[in-house]
């Protein structure tokens, strides 16, 4: 079968990365291609070149044999390449028919037709078996159903190739098996699909072939049965993956030491019941639950980043009279949030300055970090957590998805907290530095310091939690202890409650 | 100080002459641009003190620099049945519609100052106001005589594209043209604002070496002449002991900087002319006698004493 | 002055990795490299038109000659384009700078008028300042109404609370003569224009609290990502609104020398588009209108390219109806080099016509 399309010798240079080298690349009809690397691999770079999004430095991309050269995403997709990129780009305020149809709204006697463009959003979400009302605003509907919009846009009636870049990355179990749904049924219609995930298993559920990137490098291209997943995960990082069995943690350490914070009963109308929660030093405690059940509400409102409006949250014993961002850190405590684009980084400041960011505030305007401080801080940061940057003073937007959220756990870690929030600390992130952060979560209780880790994977709560709390529907519903606790424990618990 | 008169002719003499007061209080409505800079706020005042001279029931309406206020104040003068109207327009256009409306309901229409842009010219009655041009002119006449017709001048030009800039301007050519040696070597726009003036005089000064072969200054009007003596004193020259400086205006600090001799001459820009615009209306209301489309306010100016005079 | 920024050549290693690096690409990328060019270009067009441009003498005990009036008459637009710099950083504006300067001006000449000593005078120009500042960034940052609105409202108003300023003691357009404020803005110390001493002292000032206090990561964290900056316990509204403080601040002493420049302070006309040049300033200096960044010394060399075509403009001799569509041209051309795109394709030919 020959290849619908063909990307062939691509390179690509940014000031100091070399992102792509001569790249191969290509993806047959009815074929699921699975694009995968380590985090600055340069899948993402690939894509945006396939989709007109960066111009490449040299090679050719050949659509169906014909060669093209896409000089934007609209020209891509025109030609017959739709791309869904890392981070959604609709606009959440405007309305889902405008959304669909903006850039080729239907006109009828010069004026916009509303209704048939009305009736053309309605169309390309039904392909998808998606039945929703399209006047309302994108930003109302959840993610995985703006996931799905995303995926309506970047489909024209005649595409031929869709690209995914991670999304499955906020999207649960269900949803994750709707998506894969409708990808089978685009490919059986004869589509190539371009998958990038960082969920090894969901790539052997549904890609037929599997490229490996790494440094910019093709390193292997091959069926899913002549790259099995350990080959495939030795292949990202360039060497074996180190197994460590984690010991569950146990308990009985931790639950005699005094919490650092307390919270009693605090919850905040129609957003959160109250709920009762200890941080104590050394103990790891999850956030388990679906999406959408408050886990993130609950680690903003511990924070101080969401206002309770009833209880009381102690630290140290103190009732804290006024709980905001500002005064956790003063009492150090650190929150590393779940939306690295909208919350987490400042995308044109430095990876130095982002790291230093709240540490510096910790300290007030008047007591600026010396440059050398900041520069050593970083440079242990970068280290410590393997960044992949250039060097300290690139703008953190320009980092691969992966490395931004790296950055902001530095942010959360260099002012040494003794309590640590975490909202997903891996989405996006690779399976090496994935089960390097598991080991560093472990590594910083050890220490003696309490983190509250909310997740969406159970896996990694499982291997990380002295104590998992389970939420649903905007109420906490149970708590399971580490020794005892499974994936059908917790599941169980969800299911139960009602 | 030493004032002398320079009276151009105008058809002014003959109306005034007709002036006589009415037998029943004639109500007039008079629709001002604002009170923007010194001349207009004294201008309405002169306006006012007039009216109550002649007996005049005087209905006044300040636009604050907006069109629409002055239609709004236009249509409620016509309302009220006023016996005419005196509008200074804000601006140029859109006229013709309430204009009609006046003439529909019998009521004369005379303009102040700037001249609105209408294609039936008998919507208003005759435009009374002061001559740019003119200004122009007496100021190139007098620098013509006190340089015994021989200077090299710079020029301060108003606001690019202004009907002031532009007539005083021509105004000042017109006369200065007949003198082959008077030359305009210099000319730049100072805005009409103090800080305008000395920006552009400094920047003469050192684009001439110290302006050397000027002999005159010529400014639209007295504030960039203000600015202009200032940074000419700042680099060391004497403005008007060695250089003949005429502007436009007569404002106050000019008058101070004339008694001090820094200025040489400045050409009066009348802001109490009541006296000259009440007489024409009132004339008009009694024998409506067709005027000529504009009356010309004559100006004075006024000189330093001057040590050669 | 150095601002530290990231893509600077400040950092070559990794340049020292790259294929080949060109010492002339990497200065191409610099990005002052653009807005001094501009500054150099119209210096020579200057040179070339009028001869002796570039003269100084000591006329009457201080330094004089165009290049020292670029300064001079620079110093107050310097001075509102540093505050207006720290306003955009913060992904604001700040509009209300004409009738900052407009209000300042009215008090000053009425306190004068009413017999206050100089000092006071120059204490409460500062305080006026401050105060519109402090309506501004209370608009911005408590009320949260978006900045261009917000010191909208001033800018219209601020021209007629001059005007009612002046009415409280019948003045108009009063002129003065007040030795200490005229020694800032036309005195010298020595040889040196006393303003410019005046500008360098601020400008040094605003350098310390912008780079030598973490105030300048803050701005640009909230003028980045206002949300992540809160997370990280940045205190934004304190931030946003000591934004519009030093703005306002900063206009005042532009407008204490504008002021004392003339004698006389005219609401309806000074500081009239002042807010445009200011803009302009930090565009060409390479601050984005999106905000996150604050360049300092772009900002200045801005100022300098303005202010040097304005005076030779002036000196020109060029007719005045074509000076602004002869200004609207350069500074056309010096923000489409700023661009990134056009930067890139220039770059990208220099390494073509190379092989
Ligand atoms: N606009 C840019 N400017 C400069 N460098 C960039 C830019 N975009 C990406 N890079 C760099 O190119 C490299 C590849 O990035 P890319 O986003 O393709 O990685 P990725 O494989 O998608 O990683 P992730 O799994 O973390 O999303 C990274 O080192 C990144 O820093
Ligand atoms: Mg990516």
């Amino acid at each position: 079968m020959s290849a619908i399309i063909e990307l062939s010798g691509i390179s690509k240079q940014f000031p100091g990365v070399r992102a792509l080298d001569n790249v191969e690349f290509s993806v047959e009809p009815g074929e699921t291609h699975a694009l995968m690397g380590e985090n600055g691999a340069g899948k993402s770079t690939l894509i945006k070149v396939m989709t007109g999004a960066l111009q490449p430095d040299g090679g050719t991309i050949r659509l169906a044999g014909k060669e093209i050269r896409p000089e934007s995403p609209g020209a891509a997709r025109a030609a017959g390449i739709g791309a869904v990129y890392q981070e959604v780009n609709l606009i959440p305020t405007m309305s889902v028919t405008k959304n669909l149809t903006l850039g080729r709204l239907p006109r009828k006697f010069g004026l916009i037709d509303w209704s048939a463009a009305r009736a053309i959003a309605k169309a390309k979400l039904a392909r998808l078996g998606v039945d929703i009302d399209v006047e309302r605003p994108v930003g109302s509907y959840s993610v995985a159903i703006q996931q799905l919009i995303a995926i309506a846009r970047a489909l024209e009636d005649d595409a031929r190739v869709l690209v995914l870049d991670e999304p499955t990355a906020s999207l649960d179990a269900n949803e994750t098996e709707r998506l894969f749904e409708i990808i089978r049924d685009l490919k059986a219609r004869g589509l190539g699909i371009v998958f990038i995930s960082h969920f090894i298993d969901q790539v052997y559920r549904i890609s037929d072939r599997i490229t490996v990137l790494r440094n910019g490098r093709r390193v292997a291209v091959g069926t899913v049965e002549e790259i099995p997943s350990l080959k495939l995960v030795s292949l990202m990082i360039g060497r074996e993956l180190e197994h460590v069995e984690h010991q569950r943690p146990s308990t009985e350490t931790v639950t005699s030491s005094k919490p650092i914070l307390t919270a009693k009963s605090v919850g905040r109308r129609r957003l959160l019941e109250p709920f009762e929660l200890d941080l104590r030093p050394g103990e790891v405690v999850g956030l388990a639950g679906l999406l959408g059940s408050g886990r993130t509400e609950t680690a903003k409102l511990v924070f101080g980043a969401i206002r309770h409006d009833s209880g009381e949250i102690a630290i140290d014993g103190h009732p804290s009279s006024s709980h905001s961002p500002k005064s956790s850190l003063m009492a150090g405590i650190t929150f590393c949030p779940e939306d690295r684009k909208s919350e987490g980084i400042v995308p044109e400041l430095s990876v130095r300055e982002n790291i230093i960011l709240a540490l510096q505030s910790k300290r007030g305007w008047l007591h600026l970090l010396s440059r050398k401080e900041q520069e050593r801080l970083t440079a242990e940061m970068i280290a410590a957590l393997n960044i992949a940057t250039p060097d300290a003073e690139k703008p953190v937007g320009q980092l691969s998805g992966g490395n931004q959220q790296k950055v902001l756990l530095a942010r959360s870690l260099v002012s040494n907290p003794r309590v640590l929030i975490l909202d997903e600390p891996t989405r996006g992130i690779d399976v090496g530095a994935h089960a390097e952060i598991v080991t560093l979560i472990r590594q910083l209780a050890a220490k003696g310091m309490a983190l509250l880790v909310a997740s969406s994977e159970l896996d990694e709560l499982l291997t990380v939690s002295h104590r998992i709390e389970v939420m649903r529907d905007r109420r906490m519903v149970g708590e399971i202890s580490g020794a005892e606790a499974t994936r059908e424990k917790i599941i169980q618990t969800i299911a139960a409650a009602s | 100080m030493k004032f002398a008169h320079w009276l151009t002719g105008t058809v002014f003499g003959a109306s005034m002459l007709l002036a006589g007061a009415p037998a029943h209080a004639v109500t007039i409505g008079f629709s001002q641009v604002g009170d923007e800079g010194d001349w207009r706020p004294a201008f309405s005042k002169d306006m006012q003190d007039e009216a109550k001279k002649e007996g005049i029931d005087l209905k006044f309406a300040d636009a604050q620099g907006k069109e629409e206020e002055q239609l709004k104040a236009v249509r409620a003068f016509i309302a009220q049945k006023v016996d005419a109207i005196i509008i200074a327009p804000v601006v140029v256009t859109g006229w013709e519609q309430v204009l009609r409306e006046a003439k529909r309901a019998g009521i004369p229409v005379f303009l102040a100052d700037r001249d609105v842009d209408v294609t039936d010219k008998s919507l208003t009655v005759t435009r009374i106001s002061a001559d740019f041009n003119l200004e122009g002119r007496l100021a190139g006449a007098w620098l013509a005589q006190a340089s015994k017709g021989q200077c090299n001048v710079v020029e301060l030009q108003g606001t690019v594209g202004a009907a002031p800039a532009i007539e005083r301007k021509k105004g000042f050519e017109a006369i200065t043209s007949q003198f082959p040696e008077i030359k305009i070597v210099k000319s730049q726009s100072g805005d009409f604002t103090t800080e305008g003036g000395k920006k552009v005089m400094e920047a003469f000064i050192k684009s001439t070496d110290n302006l050397k072969g000027i002999c005159g200054v010529f400014a639209h009007n007295d504030n960039m002449q203000l600015g202009a003596i200032q940074a000419m004193k700042e680099a060391g020259l004497n403005p008007g002991k060695d250089f003949l400086l005429v502007s436009v205006d007569y404002v106050p600090a000019m008058k101070d900087e004339l008694a001090k001799g820094e200025a040489s001459a400045s050409v009066e820009l009348r802001s109490a002319i009541g006296k000259y615009i009440y007489p024409v209306v009132l004339n008009y209301l009694k024998d409506k006698k067709e005027l000529p489309r504009w009356i010309k306010i004559p100006s004075d100016l006024h000189h330093a004493a001057a040590p050669n005079d | 002055m150095s601002t530290p920024t990231p893509g600077t050549p400040a950092s070559p290693k990794p340049a020292a990795e790259q294929a080949q690096p060109s010492a002339l690409k990497a200065l191409l990328r610099h990005r002052l490299v653009w807005p001094i060019l501009a500054l150099v270009l119209v210096l020579i067009v200057d040179a070339i038109i009028s001869p002796g441009f570039f003269q100084i003498r000591i006329v009457q005990g201080r330094l004089f000659g165009n290049l020292i009036d670029i300064l001079y008459r620079g110093m107050p637009p310097a001075m509102i384009a540093l505050g207006m710099a720290v306003v955009i950083s913060t992904k604001g504006i700040d509009l209300s700078v004409g009738s900052i300067i407009a209000v300042t001006g009215a008090v000053m000449a009425w306190r004068i008028h009413e017999g206050d000593s100089h000092y006071v005078i120059l204490l409460t120009a500062l305080c006026v300042g401050l105060a519109c500042g402090l309506w501004n960034g209370f608009l911005v940052s408590v009320l949260e109404i978006q900045p261009i609105i917000a010191t909208l409202i001033l800018m219209v108003s601020g021209r007629g609370i001059g005007l009612m300023i002046n009415l409280l003691y019948g003045g108009t357009n009063p002129s003065f003569t007040s030795p200490l404020l005229q020694g800032l803005s036309t005195g010298n110390l020595g040889l040196v224009p006393t303003r410019l001493v005046v500008g360098a002292v601020m400008i040094v000032l605003v350098w310390l609290l912008v780079r030598r206090t973490a105030f300048g990561l803050f701005l640009e964290s909230v003028g980045g990502n206002a949300k992540s900056a809160w997370l990280s316990g940045v205190s934004s509204r304190l931030i946003l609104l000591s934004a519009y403080l030093i703005s306002g601040l900063m206009t005042a002493v532009a407008a204490i020398i504008l002021t004392a420049d003339t004698h006389t302070s005219d609401p309806v006309t000074s500081g009239l588009y002042s807010e445009l040049d200011a803009i302009l300033a930090v565009v060409i200096g390479g601050g984005s209108l999106a905000g996150g960044r604050i360049y300092l010394d772009g900002t200045i060399i801005g100022v300098l390219v303005i202010q040097a075509l304005t005076t030779s403009i002036l000196t020109s001799g060029l007719p005045p109806e074509y000076n602004l569509v002869v200004k609207a041209v350069v500074v056309l051309i010096v923000l489409l080099l700023q661009s990134a795109n056009t930067r890139a394709a220039v770059v990208s030919l220099l390494a073509r016509r190379k092989g």
